[in-house]
């Protein structure tokens, strides 16, 4: 379907396509084999400019905003949801900055992140503080012109990779919720170090690591915002990244499907293409309207959220959830269309399916989104 | 660092036929795409513009839709691109195309390099480069595997050769053509793009590059085609494997058949 995207919105697509048929797809097999973080692949990317898509113009980008990252990620994901999930938490990793930083924070660390120099991650997940993000036991206490961060982040993605984390750490523990900020902590502080890093179902070709804080100290200035606002940036963040993971969702369920319908015009049983058969083709139907329903509500959450609405929570959580839960199910269902063949390594789908199974999860798990469209529902219909 | 980068706009070899009635290539529909020798010896500018500074200007000899490979060439880096463009050219052989560009390359005024691809892959003939140096009078160098490194007006490099290559030094001004192994061309970055959609591309007839009417086009050309043919195919050929001593063996046997 032809969703009238302007010039520059098809430069983006194009440019994200071209990157993946030329270096990732040809890549991803070896990289989710070898667990092997994409580090080449992400500095294509930056050459390319697809770093600088969604910082603003000032700081050397090109001022897109959330449907041009959607874009890029679509077409991404349609290589490789490993590689795709670098990409996204490099800007996950930055949004904080970009959202609540000081002018001093933006040209510091902007232009590099523009031009990938360095990249980005994004800290809030803790062993004992999943779901129930306000649940986190990392502290930070003020000591003189320093910060001196003590606590232990696991599941970063891009954690070891990035330069440049965005942590967030209590102020206050007893203000509760209102007691925690975010810091910017860098690679290379001291008192910064990184931990275990992970062996992952899918995703393989993205890290995932710990990053361990022992009396890291860092300089007053890395606050971002103002004290006490730790949680109101991590929401409005999460409201403009979950999009994105929506996205990888819908790249991922449009390549399953191309691989299905392919597959199904070639494989001959019975005398026949097994796309002749009834029941394959109301299979791939029902894979194609839930690829094309997702690809409509993504790009109408994401030109809402561009609109800057006072609220976007529901229509962030909505699109996250119906497009990873559509990924699931169509490259569970592309699997069946190859049959045994869509079991074995040798063909793209049975990655594919490994690599779905996480967008349910990160970001918020598709119970809470479905926890923050109930609750805005509750608010609207009071 | 100026550098002049000749780009020719070519059919698309995946679809080139031979009209089996006339023996002309057959153009009609095909895609037109950068020649791809060019397009390295494009990065290979670019690359050097990014480390040493300076300007690359892209130039093309053709019609006027050979402005689409300019564009692409300011998407993957150049500064402007260049067409010559006028009826007269039309039918020019390897010595009219060579006097042309060296035509447009001195009106473009002074530069430090002239970077061709090896040959284009319609032509096949890889004449223009070394053409293109005779009528600018600079040294050349043919088939570039790698540039060593550039040092004030003088620059080392490596000449690939059937069984090795040549360590060649020459002087700036000079003109490079180069072969795939020399780099991996990048993909066009977004703001290239950008860049490439709004720019102006400069286009200069005959006349404003003082080019002689009876050196240019057909009227120029000293080349005549008397015939165009495809070749007989070749012979079934057989392929050993194996450990060199099968293989051997494998070859005695056949031969053992002739004798
Ligand atoms: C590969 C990977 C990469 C990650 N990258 C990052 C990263 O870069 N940065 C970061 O900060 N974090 C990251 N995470 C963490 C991720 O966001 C969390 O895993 C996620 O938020 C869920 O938390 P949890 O795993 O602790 O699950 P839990 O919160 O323990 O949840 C377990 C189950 O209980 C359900 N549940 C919990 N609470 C409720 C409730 N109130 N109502 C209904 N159901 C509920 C959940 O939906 C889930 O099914 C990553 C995780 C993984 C696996």
């Amino acid at each position: 379907m032809d969703y009238l995207l302007t010039e520059e919105q098809q430069m983006i697509k194009e440019t994200a396509r071209e990157i993946t048929e030329k270096k990732v797809i040809p890549m991803r097999a070896e990289l989710d084999e070898r667990n092997a973080f994409p580090t080449e692949i992400l500095q294509d990317m930056a050459k390319a400019d697809l770093f600088g898509i969604f910082v603003p113009e000032e700081y050397g980008g090109f001022g897109g905003g959330c449907l041009d990252i959607v874009l890029a990620l679509e077409e991404m994901a349609r290589g490789c949801v490993g590689v795709a999930t670098s990409y996204a938490a490099n800007a996950l990793g930055i949004f904080p900055v970009l959202i609540s930083g000081s002018k001093e924070q933006k040209e510091k660390y902007l232009p590099d992140i523009a031009q990938g120099k360095r990249w980005a991650a994004f800290g809030l997940t803790e062993s004992n503080a999943g779901s129930d993000a306000s649940g986190i036991q990392t502290t930070a206490v003020l000591d003189g012109d320093e910060w001196v961060l003590n606590g232990t982040k696991q599941w970063i993605t891009n954690g070891g990779e990035a330069q440049v984390y965005t942590i967030i750490a209590m102020t206050d523990p007893s203000k509760g919720p209102r007691g925690a900020t975010m810091f910017v902590v860098e690679d290379g502080d001291p008192g910064f170090s990184y931990g275990k890093k992970e062996d992952k179902m899918g995703i393989r070709a993205s890290a995932t690591r710990e990053l361990i804080m022992q009396d890291c100290r860092i300089p007053k200035d890395r606050m971002i915002g103002r004290r006490g606002t730790g949680f109101i940036t991590v929401m409005k963040t999460l409201d403009i990244s979950r999009p994105g993971i929506a996205s990888l969702g819908l790249g991922l369920g449009q390549a399953a499907l191309d691989e299905a319908v392919t597959y199904a015009k070639q494989r001959v049983q019975f005398g026949k293409p097994i796309i002749a058969f009834q029941a394959m083709q109301h299979m791939l139907a029902d894979m194609a309207i839930q690829v094309e329903a997702a690809r409509a509500l993504i790009y109408a959450a994401a030109k809402h959220i561009d609109n800057n609405p006072k609220n976007m929570s529901k229509a962030s959580s909505m699109c996250k959830v119906f497009a990873t839960d559509m990924a699931m199910k169509v490259t569970t269902d592309a699997v069946q269309v190859l049959g045994g063949y869509g079991y074995m390594k040798e063909y793209p789908v049975e990655k594919m399916m490994r690599d779905a199974k996480i967008l349910q999860i990160y970001e918020g798990t598709n119970q809470i989104q479905r926890n923050v469209i109930g609750q805005e529902l509750n608010k609207e219909y009071s | 660092m100026k550098i002049v980068v000749c780009i020719k706009q070519v059919p698309d070899a995946k679809d080139v036929r031979l009209d089996p009635e006339t023996n002309t290539l057959a153009r009609e529909g095909v895609e037109s795409i950068m020649n791809p020798f060019d397009r390295h010896a494009l990065e290979e500018a670019v690359r050097i513009k990014e480390e040493h500074g300076g300007e690359v200007v892209a130039l093309s000899m053709g019609p006027p839709q050979a402005e689409t490979v300019l564009r692409e060439a300011i998407s993957c880096g150049a500064d402007r691109g260049v067409l010559v463009s006028d009826r007269g050219f039309a039918g020019a052989d390897t010595w009219a195309t060579s006097y042309t560009l060296g035509n447009a390359v001195q009106t473009l005024g002074e530069f430090d390099m002239v970077l061709c691809g090896k040959q284009a892959i319609d032509g096949d003939t890889a004449q223009v480069g070394p053409g293109l140096a005779t009528q600018l009078r600079v040294p050349f160098v043919t088939c570039v595997q790698k540039i060593r490194t550039i040092e004030g007006k003088s620059l080392d490099l490596e000449r690939m050769m059937d069984d090795g290559y040549d360590v060649v030094r020459l002087p700036i001004p000079c003109l490079l053509t180069v072969v795939k192994d020399i780099n991996e061309p990048r993909t066009p970055s977004l703001k290239g793009k950008m860049k490439a959609k709004k720019a102006e591309i400069t286009v200069l007839s005959a006349a404003d590059i003082g080019a002689k009417p009876d050196c240019i086009g057909l009227a120029g050309s000293p080349t005549r085609v008397v015939n165009v043919f495809s070749p007989p195919p070749r012979g079934d050929r057989t392929v050993f494997t194996g450990s060199a001593e099968e293989q051997v063996d494998q070859l005695v046997e056949q031969l053992g058949k002739y004798i």
